[in-house]
């Protein structure tokens, strides 16, 4: 695309305040804040294909794909085991293990804890993926 | 005078008092429908979890494990595990496009008009059913603990419709997040309490607890006194369409919360998306050390009420509060009852709250005058008009359906709308390119209607006669919602919804240009 904002933008913040005491619409034919336009009066905040473009971000979506999509994965399939063997499975479900505590309610019980520990793996990711992000945005406010 | 009411009025006080401080902080549409988007990670956590645990978390569950055993608690692992689609789908990207509603982010990309007006009308639909169930729930509780001081269902449903209204209308974001935090906090300490009590019944023996569940004894329906292990499932779900049933109730599950509008609301209270994931991990926390102790709430009343004296003093969504007078008397009694009071009265807020906000934003504004306020404070202003008009009609219709209405089917039913409807579009708004406004709106259509349809054919209403056998919808309608969406898209081209991906993409994964927080 080549619409010219390179100078521009690399001088101004990219992340405009909106929120002003009230933020609502101004009456009239002024400019209204950035929120409130529609996707055809939009004006960009960002030039945003040169920043898809760039190599960082191309990293910091592939980083998270390959957190995110393996991890769905897994969960959904751990979670719906635990419907689907209650279900065509009983014999195997009913099995005690400790006392009388059985297969189905262990296995009910291990979903939290998977849960658990899959929701503090991303954060730890996502704490590198922010990283990854901020290093975008400084590069551009940087223009460079 | 009675001990509950004691309570109730005493929640009641400082609830108002949050209002009227909250009241006066509020300035603009920011405040009013974000709370300023200045909440802390921790401050939203209990929140999303107080807007969450509703009367269905805490009576219903309790009652279904009282009744039917194992089978309940898959709604207890069920209703966890859904944060997983939230946390790593839809909490950030939505904080980093959106502005107050679900359909900002459709709305995003797509032709704004018809998808804020699909988008209302589903986010209408799903609250409501959602909010018709609490209060039923909250009528029949209220009318059956004060029944000595003469309150009547309706006057209960009519006293909490107005609480509701109050809070919302004058409080806005600000007041329903701190009701929410106050009655997760109280929810939470009432439960670990009641899990102590339970434990200490059995000497602090899991051992004795357990076997005591493994040899509940009550009366079938047919009168004949049979023993059965509560920890083999079966007891609800049986064959030949009990595992379908179970799966789809589950697909349901942890789908239908990445689409409910009330909890999606929620993270645009915080200030950024990074706050939003932390306060999702705090909200895990919390509700699955809840839904953890359902084990003890549903089995102690199992084991030490016994099924037979809940059926006969309150049916099943008294277990909790009978199990608490059975351990410690009166006085607890009364204080487990304030508890599932207010715990309704906060998830019927944060449902006013989010339906009112949809209606105008996405509504009144967007689609009805183009995106412009004609006066300053107008969005506000109609938002509190449609909290006033959404409470009054739920009170209608909870007294209308009295206080037999089946709760928990009432609260499926929302939650399988949510995830027929709203998730699909969400998903593929968010991560396919080609994703259009046709396949938006027939995405909205085909969840929504075929949701409901099924929801008609289905046990649940049609008894003995049922054509579609299973009671919940989520296996046929949830696939058919992704195919309405997909079938829609690809019937036409939408260049401008392609560019905008790239857009969207880069926004959703860096937060440039995202609302930020109003200072106070």
């Amino acid at each position: 695309m080549s619409r010219e904002k390179g100078k521009e933008f690399a001088e101004q913040d990219l992340t405009p305040m909106t929120g002003a005491a009230t933020d609502v619409a101004p009456l009239g034919r002024q400019q209204k804040p950035a929120h409130e336009l529609t996707a055809d009066e939009d004006i960009d905040v960002a030039d945003w294909d040169r920043v898809a473009a760039m190599a960082e971000f191309k990293q910091l979506v592939l980083a998270k794909r390959k957190f995110i999509l393996p991890a769905t994965i897994f969960f959904v399939v751990y979670y719906f085991a635990l419907p689907a063997l209650v279900g065509y499975a009983p014999g195997l479900m009913s099995k005690r293990v400790f006392g009388v505590v059985n297969v189905a309610y262990l296995f009910a019980l291990s979903q939290f804890f998977m849960a658990w520990l899959i929701a503090a793996l991303y954060v730890r990711a996502a704490n590198r993926f922010d990283g990854m992000a901020q290093r975008i945005i400084s590069k551009l406010k940087g223009g460079r | 005078m009675n001990a509950s009411l004691v309570m109730f009025l005493g929640f009641i006080a400082i609830t108002l008092w949050i209002t009227w401080w909250a009241a006066r902080k509020n300035t603009g549409s920011n405040a009013y429908f974000a709370a300023g988007r200045s909440l802390t990670a921790w401050q939203n956590g209990i929140a999303v979890a107080g807007d969450y645990m509703s009367a269905a978390s805490f009576l219903g569950i309790a009652g279904i494990i009282a009744f039917q055993g194992y089978d309940g608690f898959m709604y207890s692992v069920g209703w966890l595990v859904a944060y997983l689609t939230v946390l790593l789908i839809v909490a950030e990207p939505l904080r980093n496009a959106g502005k107050y509603t679900m359909a900002d982010v459709l709305a995003y990309r797509l032709s704004p008009r018809p998808v804020r007006a699909m988008g209302a009308l589903s986010t209408l639909t799903v609250s409501t059913f959602y909010m018709i169930a609490q209060m039923v729930g909250a009528g029949a509780l209220v009318s059956l603990l004060l029944k000595d001081t003469g309150i009547s269902f309706s006057t209960a449903v009519i006293a909490i419709g107005i609480l509701m209204i109050v809070y919302v209308v004058f409080g806005g974001m600000l007041a329903t997040t701190w009701v929410q935090i106050i009655k997760a906090i109280l929810l939470m300490s009432g439960t670990i309490l009641l899990s102590i009590l339970v434990l200490k019944h059995f000497g602090f023996s899991f051992g004795a607890f357990f076997d005591a569940i493994a040899h509940v004894t009550y009366h079938d329906a047919k009168g004949n006194l049979v023993t059965q292990d509560f920890l083999t499932p079966g007891l609800r779900y049986k064959p030949p369409y009990g595992a379908l049933d179970l799966i789809s109730l589950g697909m349901a599950l942890i789908f239908g919360t990445a689409g409910l509008p009330h909890i999606l609301v929620r993270f645009y209270t915080v200030p950024d998306a990074k706050t939003a994931r932390v306060s999702v991990v705090w909200a895990m926390v919390i509700i699955g050390s809840f839904y953890i102790l359902t084990t003890f709430l549903g089995f102690g009343a199992a084991t030490i009420v016994g099924r037979d004296f809940i059926a006969q003093n309150g049916g099943t969504n008294m277990s909790a509060p009978l199990l608490a007078k059975a351990l410690a008397g009166d006085l607890f009694f009364a204080f487990i009852s304030a508890i599932a009071f207010a715990t309704i009265l906060a998830v019927v807020a944060g449902l006013t709250i989010s339906a009112s906000t949809s209606f105008a934003h996405d509504f009144w504004t967007n689609v009805l005058h183009h995106g412009k306020e004609r006066s300053p404070g107008e969005e506000v202003r109609v938002a509190r008009i449609t909290a006033f008009v959404v409470g009054a009609v739920s009170m209608l219709i909870a007294i209308l359906l009295g206080p037999n209405a089946n709760v928990a089917f009432l609260v499926a039913l929302a939650f399988a709308v949510a995830a027929s409807a709203n998730l699909p579009v969400i998903v593929l708004s968010l991560f396919w390119r080609r994703f259009n406004t046709k396949g938006a709106v027939a995405g909205l259509a085909t969840g929504l209607l075929s949701s409901l349809v099924l929801i008609l054919l289905s046990p649940s209403i049609l008894k003995t006669e049922a054509i579609f056998p299973l009671e919940n919808p989520g296996i046929v309608s949830i696939p058919l919602g992704f195919l309405g969406a997909v079938i829609g898209t690809l019937l036409g081209r939408e260049p401008h919804a392609e560019d905008k991906f790239t857009e969207l993409t880069v926004r959703a994964n860096t937060g440039l240009g995202a609302e930020k927080a109003t200072s106070h």
